[in-house]
């Protein structure tokens, strides 16, 4: 007996009807969650209010190195982070990372982020790497500087992040990273990125808050 | 598997690096209806809604709770929900029945009912529904002035030009937010070099955006964004009642102003309450109405990607304008948001607004390159304006444009430039050299212009907050530099706020400052022979697109 694609496909499909599945792999529906479990973070420590005047705070997102391990457009978030840090670094400022486990909102990441840094400056990212510099006294809606399309970031472009963040603490006058554009991206990422935030937010856990985060 | 050529050719068409995905209704992926979605049910118990689509008032939540109080007409509701959706979707497209008849009946249906009426109808009724349920008779358009450089001249000199080409509202937003000020005092100065009357908006952080208006350096505002589920409220920090008392605050200085909604933001927000995007955006345009607002830009608008995705979603989109205008909303009807590679696409997206025609066909066509659009690229933009003139030409469609001579875009530009850089001087703000006055003239977009000193531009902006300069400022400024047209122009737009009737639904002015809204010149339409018909000199405007044949060059 020949046995063809065709074949195998209907095999398939019956024995997928069998087990209750929709025999369309790309269909979710009758699903709440992108990943079965919520991780529990119960065991890690509380974020502190930080004291030193250089600090500057990253707050990564509730996804960030766990369910989600690289950007939108695909740069490892171990990379991202070291990235961040280093620009930190250069300017003689000092990193600390914490994960932001109440909100998914970038904005309002970045505020907290801000609020437990020492220095009153913080940067608020993502898991698809969506960024944001804050300060602590500024509207939640408003903000140092926004970088709102996570396609067009590169590993430069954190690390002058995080250099532009340490140059706020500073008190320099800062030269913004310049703006970044695509059209295109809209079309072409929408969907993910609404995917990726499905999965970041549903990891959230107010009720542990922030935690620090440190690792790698 | 050996690779059909066919296949191949057609994978690498544009219209397939777009983003589609299957209908997930837990996650709210679904354009028009899911089956979470309530059963319309309305229950009145002395004067007050006790059940609203299925839902009783103590398990409202704060959506569900404004809706009731304030978004629906409770002498009227009774009547309305005992008509059959189906009967209802077929008076909208029924020439004998008027708009002011439908608007009564709909005051009192709720959020499920017409998200039901709204499934009887397909994309040509809705269209058709448009057209008659359009507040203004004439049909507008809005530009979004932006660019990369958030380059202040380059923005007066693409505001003149737009308000040239015919649009009746510019808005701006920055790179850099604390651009804002410049910004917004750039786009007021071009837009009435341009044509006088035309209204400006700086899209900004809500409170920068509030004081830039209360200070008259901007004539409009609309990004007071609703959402369709509480958790997506909570998040942007808000509720209904605080979005109505912005609202409040604005109205109490004369300022038009309109919403901002549109489907797929739970989606993307992850929080969808497993909806569909039609469901939520109605919630949406319920609360818009409830808070007093007199319009919405509404169509999906940045989250276009998401609705795009899914199937039906383009007639969604149309869908959630018709609502708007259902409800009585001006309708700014997006079309503002780069959504499809294919031309084939984004075009065909465009004629379900542009042919029945809305208050704003575009609520943001890209007045610069997409490069420049710092709105991350509208669905049509500057390379695109004889297209879409073409495309009036052809249809005798009024789309809201005008084609215009290369000379008259030169001098308009000019005029916009040489004005700002005076403006910048008499108020010592950042220094403008004649250099970038030609440049941006002469400039298609920011790649052809000298780069700006940030720092000098960013601290004047501060000072501009700091020193309290008000749109009288400017008018000073202008005056005494020479530009009096100008200044008298910025005037003029100033007393609009005293006199407060452009505050009426879908208000926009002519160059008279005249006001045309959906009271004194509303839409009649009733079928042939009726409403707003393309005639006359503006006819014969549309015809004058350039590179037309010459017989006697033969």
């Amino acid at each position: 007996m020949q046995i063809s694609e065709d074949l195998i496909k209907q095999i398939t499909n019956a024995v997928l009807q069998e087990m209750g599945q929709s025999a369309n792999s790309t269909s979710l529906v009758g699903k709440d969650r992108i990943n079965p479990k919520r991780t529990s973070y119960a065991n890690y420590k509380k974020a502190a209010k930080g004291t030193n005047p250089k600090e500057v705070v990253i707050g990564v997102g509730a996804a960030f190195q766990r369910e989600i391990k690289r950007t939108i457009c695909n740069i490892p978030l171990d990379e991202v982070l070291e990235n961040l840090k280093a620009g930190i670094e250069e300017e003689g400022m000092v990193p600390r990372v914490v994960k932001i486990l109440d909100t998914s909102d970038v904005c309002f990441m970045a505020l907290e982020a801000a609020k437990l840094s020492g220095s009153g400056i913080g940067i608020g990212i993502q898991s698809k790497g969506t960024t944001v510099i804050h300060q602590k006294d500024l509207y939640p809606l408003s903000n140092l500087e926004l970088f709102p399309q996570a396609p067009l970031m590169t590993l430069d472009t954190y690390r002058k992040i995080g250099q532009n963040a340490a140059k706020y603490v500073k008190g320099e006058q800062v030269i913004p990273i310049p703006c970044t554009n695509d059209p295109m991206s809209r079309p072409k990422y929408q969907v993910k990125a609404a995917l990726m935030h499905i999965a970041e937010t549903e990891q959230l856990d107010p009720e542990i808050g922030i935690i620090e985060w440190e690792e790698k | 598997m050996k690779r059909s050529k066919r296949i191949e050719t057609l994978d690498k068409r544009p219209v397939n690096l777009d983003g589609y995905i299957n209908e997930w209704p837990e996650m709210g992926f679904t354009a028009m209806s899911s089956p979470y979605d309530p059963k319309p049910s309305i229950k009145v118990e002395d004067g007050k809604i006790v059940e609203l689509d299925g839902k009783q008032r103590k398990d409202f939540d704060f959506i569900d709770q404004f809706i009731a109080d304030y978004a629906i007409n409770i002498e009227q509701t009774q009547h309305s929900m005992s008509i059959s959706s189906l009967e209802i979707a077929r008076m909208i497209v029924d020439i004998h029945v008027s708009r002011q008849e439908i608007l009564k009946l709909i005051t009192g249906i709720t959020p499920a009912k017409m998200t039901e009426v709204m499934n009887h109808l397909n994309v040509v009724e809705l269209m058709m529904g448009m057209q008659k349920m359009r507040a203004r008779k004439t049909p507008g358009n809005q530009a979004h002035i932006t660019n990369l450089k958030d380059d202040p001249v380059q923005i007066a000199a693409d505001a003149a030009e737009g308000a040239l080409r015919g649009f009746a509202e510019e808005e701006t937003t920055m790179g850099v937010a604390r651009y804002a000020p410049l910004s917004a005092i750039a786009l007021l100065i071009g837009s009435q070099v341009g044509r006088p009357g035309v209204l400006t908006q700086c899209s900004a952080e809500e409170a920068t955006e509030l004081e830039l208006g209360i200070r008259g350096l901007t004539t409009y505002a609309e990004t007071l964004s609703v959402y369709g589920t509480e958790k997506v409220f909570i998040d942007g920090d808000d509720t209904p009642y605080s979005k109505a008392f912005l609202n409040s605050a604005y109205a109490s200085r004369g300022l038009k102003v309109r919403f901002t909604s549109g489907s797929g933001s739970e989606v993307l927000m992850g929080s969808s309450e497993k909806k569909s995007m039609l469901y939520l955006e109605c919630r949406c345009l319920y609360a818009t109405k409830g808070a007093g607002s007199q319009g919405i830009q509404n169509g999906s608008v940045s989250c276009i990607g998401i609705t795009g995705s899914v199937p039906s979603g383009i007639r969604e989109v149309l869908a959630e304008n018709l609502v708007a205008a259902l409800l009585g909303l001006e309708c700014a009807s997006s079309n503002d948001q780069s959504f499809s590679n294919s031309d084939m696409r984004r075009t065909a997206r465009t004629m379900l607004q542009f042919l029945p025609g809305t208050d704003f066909i575009f609520s943001g066509y890209a007045a610069e390159p997409n490069y420049d659009n710092m709105f991350a690229g509208s669905n049509f933009d500057a390379e695109d304006f004889d297209d879409y003139n073409v495309l009036q030409r052809d249809m005798q469609v009024d789309g809201g444009l005008r084609p215009v001579t290369e000379e008259e875009v030169i001098r308009v530009r000019n005029k916009a430039a040489r004005a700002v850089q005076a403006v910048f001087k008499h108020l010592h703000l950042s220094p403008v050299s004649d250099e970038q006055v030609e440049a941006v003239t002469y400039a298609h977009g920011s790649k052809d212009t000298p780069d700006r000193d940030v720092t000098a531009d960013l601290m004047a902006a501060e000072d501009v907050l700091k020193r309290g300069i008000t749109g009288i400022d400017i008018v000073k400024a202008l005056a005494e530099t020479g530009f009096k047209d100008v200044a008298n122009s910025v005037l003029n737009m100033l007393k609009q706020r005293v006199i407060g009737d452009y505050m009426q639904t879908a208000a926009i002015l002519d160059k008279e400052f005249h006001v045309l809204s959906g009271l004194n010149t509303a839409n009649d339409y009733m079928g042939p022979g009726t409403g707003y018909r393309v005639e006359g000199e503006r006819w014969e405007e549309i015809k004058k697109i350039p590179h037309i044949i010459n017989p006697q060059d033969i």
